[in-house]
């Protein structure tokens, strides 16, 4: 029988030391299971808004801990307190970490103070992704969207934050603006300190 | 006679997702109401300051009688608390060091709520060893 005899050691994880971290993750492993998260939630839903809901909800988790690990382990323990530093924090440290490359842009918005927006060409997680017409504006985005919002909410930034396709001139396919809208407080806040 | 301490973990809505009495002095059953107090009350004043420094490490904010209140703010604005009536800075900057990290261990669960109590009791064991050696 298999096991007999064998003594399990179970170490728990609080004892082992925290890792650095894989330098590089299988792509095709990643869009595996991204394109399953997707079905699998599709099947929960009736419609759009629900969907890109849920995909949020899923980066979320996944922004609140990639703040604390990166800022304990690629920053020496400093947090960020003003705005552009935290912006400037998830435009390359987050971004480097997640996608092995800085965001090709980060814009501050024209018409409103409270806006700024990340830009990438191809999203990551878009590449292997082509959305049917009948699902209109959707952008699996949602989910990198998610991911920026929980690093900001969990870092004291809580901001709105949508994914949108804008069209380029000269292109096939347009390019995933990730569009921050953060709330109120946050900019009282930067007056008051600033 | 030994040191009084009591830590708690607060969370970024205000909840305190753990507690423990790491002093080596006998306790008393008012006394741990009272420790509890002392470090909500100096939340407040944790508030404030967290904006003013990039720093984690926050010392001491607050005093009551000849207990201080350490404080050590991690990045998603988790506060790690520290009421004692010993002097040794070094000493507490290393356990919030130690006990940071193995949040961090715990926060990476992804089973694990964040905000929620943390009900590991190898944890809770790890924090009072931690105690112990660094206080």
């Amino acid at each position: 029988m298999i096991g007999v005899g064998k003594i399990k050691q179970y170490s728990n994880v609080l004892d082992k030391p925290l890792s650095k971290g894989k330098q590089e993750v299988s792509l095709s492993a990643f869009a595996f299971l991204f394109s399953e998260l997707v079905q699998y939630n599709q099947t929960q839903v009736d419609n759009i808004a629900e969907l890109e809901r849920r995909l949020e909800d899923a980066g979320y988790a996944v922004g609140a801990r990639v703040l604390e690990l990166l800022c304990h382990r690629d920053k020496g323990n400093r947090r960020e307190t003003r705005l552009l530093g935290i912006l400037s924090f998830v435009h390359s440290t987050v971004w480097k970490v997640l996608f092995g490359k800085v965001a090709d842009s980060l814009e501050k918005g024209t018409e409103h103070e409270d806006e700024y927006m990340i830009s990438e060409k191809e999203l990551l997680v878009n590449r292997f992704i082509s959305t049917p017409k009948d699902m209109g504006t959707f952008n699996c985005g949602a989910f990198v969207a998610g991911i920026v919002r929980g690093v900001l909410d969990s870092a004291g930034f809580p901001a709105v934050v949508t994914a949108h396709f804008v069209p380029m001139e000269g292109h096939q396919r347009p390019r995933t603006t990730i569009l921050i809208k953060f709330a109120e407080e946050v900019l009282r806040r930067e007056a008051r300190v600033g | 006679m030994g040191s009084t301490a009591c830590f708690i973990i607060v969370s970024r809505n205000d909840i305190p997702i753990y507690e423990a009495e790491v002093g080596s002095a006998i306790k008393k059953e008012e006394a741990t109401h009272q420790h509890q107090f002392i470090l909500h009350a100096a939340l407040d004043i944790v508030q404030d300051l967290a904006w003013t420094t990039s720093a984690m490490f926050l010392k001491a904010v607050d005093r009551f009688n000849d207990l201080v209140v350490s404080v050590y703010v991690t990045a998603g604005h988790t506060r790690l608390m520290l009421l004692h009536d010993s002097r040794n800075e070094d000493g507490i900057r290393s356990f919030f060091q130690e006990v940071h990290e193995l949040y961090i261990k715990i926060l990476l669960n992804p089973l694990y709520l964040p905000g929620s109590r943390i009900t590991s009791s190898h944890f809770d064991t790890k924090v009072r060893a931690l105690a112990r050696k660094y206080l």
